[in-house]
């Protein structure tokens, strides 16, 4: 079955869950014609809330995005998840498990789980993600919920994408130090201690609240990150992580912050793809020069060094791009 | 022309459905799935034909292999199967079912529109090649 792109997004837009299923996966496989594809959904889309939730392997994000998701349904809200998990550096493949801790997805048409793999990007998204969200925000989702792998110390990526990341932190994950060198505490718009029914999880709350309150003070309206104690097993303090995530992104719109962090996020995204663009153009080149296994031999042979080669590739291109000015 | 480079990928969901609460199966083969550079979306355990589907169609695999060892796959599979036709999704699935089934129930499975019934001692390469040569061409 193959739909041309316009009937494909009427039908997404209706609500036909296969046809968001396919754009996807068409989107992700690169397929023939997905950019067009992503550009009509890019016109469709009307900004759903973006909220990215990171955090350590184990510290319950697929539980707590469950819960988070049942209680946008009970408030009548439209979910979108996309649940990334790693792609095996060896074979390409992966195992993506975080379906099995969604339960309320369930049943109802209104919550739909994407599972996807990271295809080998670093940084915990797929390169996919921010295109697949815009195809969940055609769709019609009012909010769409990111889960990162879940490597717990370089996963930025999520702040390019989402209007609100959440980072969870388990209890005895650590004395402070570990926490101010994790890299992590930067992204965090809200703090959840998660299984806060855990020992250790009272400490880790006056960690956290110490070290917010180090944090330089401003005249401008600032936002203070909050600490949120849940147990999303058992839906404790969803509903006042819910409110939470809704007052940071009253702050976003108040101070106009999130008009300045969605062009930000075109901005990296134009970026992204011109980087790509010109890296395919550049592999076809290499293969005009002989292909790289030939120039790697030639610089071992010493008949000429890695800048050379370099030069020798770009220089055309660079004359074209001065004389055209 | 380096414009359209695609990334295809064989996406698979290995499911559980019904009673039975064995799992070490499916966690092997997903793995070995995996290995081979597959996509696995595993369901958990429990799950009921209607989930599987649900699941099947959102995450858009080009495989689905339910795994049965309870004996209630004359049950199970014909709603798997009905649901993925109410989804319009039922003729680009690739639909596997592994698990102890009998001679003449393989073939009634088989007749309702299953690809393969693989029983047990089927070599996982001869299933992983399957998959390879029988992935619906999207």
């Amino acid at each position: 079955m193959t739909l041309d792109t316009k009937t494909l997004v009427d039908e997404l837009r209706d609500g036909n869950p296969r046809a968001l299923a396919r754009a996807i996966t068409r989107i992700e496989n690169r397929s023939k014609g997905y950019r067009e594809l992503v550009g009509e959904l890019h016109r469709h889309s009307t900004g759903a809330d973006i909220i990215g939730v990171t955090g350590s392997p184990g510290s319950g994000k697929s539980t707590l995005v469950d819960k988070l998701a049942a209680a946008y349904r009970e408030r009548d809200e439209r979910v979108g998840i996309i649940a990334v998990d790693p792609s095996s550096p060896y074979s390409g493949g992966a195992v993506l498990g975080d379906r099995i801790r969604m339960g309320s997805a369930i049943g109802d048409d209104g919550i739909f789980v994407r599972s996807m793999s990271s295809r080998g990007s670093l940084g915990g998204l797929s390169g996919a993600t921010a295109d697949a969200v815009k195809a969940f925000d055609a769709a019609g989702m009012d909010r769409v919920i990111i889960e990162t792998v879940g490597a717990g110390q370089n996963e930025v990526d999520i702040v390019k994408t989402a209007d609100t990341v959440l980072v969870l932190v388990p209890p005895q994950s650590g004395d402070t130090i570990q926490m101010l060198k994790a890299g992590i505490l930067e992204i965090a718009d809200v703090f959840v201690v998660n299984k806060a029914d855990l020992e250790g999880a009272n400490r880790i709350v006056e960690e956290l609240l110490e070290m917010i309150q180090l944090a330089p003070e401003s005249e401008e309206e600032t936002w203070r990150q909050p600490v949120i104690e849940t147990v999303a097993t058992s839906g404790t303090g969803v509903d006042t992580l819910c409110e939470t995530v809704d007052e940071h992104l009253g702050f976003l719109d108040r101070t106009g912050l999130r008009e300045v962090h969605a062009r930000r996020r075109y901005e990296e995204e134009i970026r992204t793809l011109l980087r790509d663009e010109v890296g395919y153009l550049i592999e076809d080149e290499i293969e005009a020069h002989g292909g790289i296994t030939e120039l790697g031999e030639a610089v071992r042979n010493r008949e000429t060094d890695p800048y050379a080669v370099v030069e020798e590739i770009v220089n055309p291109l660079r004359a074209y791009l001065s004389e055209r000015s | 022309m380096s414009a359209d480079r695609q990334q295809r990928t064989i996406r698979c969901m290995v499911a559980k459905v019904g009673l039975d609460g064995h799992d070490r199966g499916a966690h092997v083969i997903a793995r070995a799935f995996r290995d081979a550079g597959f996509e696995v979306v595993y369901s958990g355990l429990h799950r009921a034909p209607e989930e599987v589907v649900q699941a099947a169609v959102q995450e858009d695999v080009d495989v689905l292999g339910v795994s049965i060892l309870s004996g209630a796959h004359n049950t199970l599979i014909p709603k798997i199967i009905e649901g993925l036709r109410e989804y319009d999704a039922f003729d680009d699935t690739l639909l596997l079912v592994g698990g102890v089934i009998p001679e003449e129930d393989a073939e009634h499975l088989k007749e309702l529109g299953v690809a393969e019934v693989f029983g047990p001692g089927t070599s996982i390469q001869k299933t992983i090649e399957f998959i390879e040569e029988h992935a619906p061409d999207r």
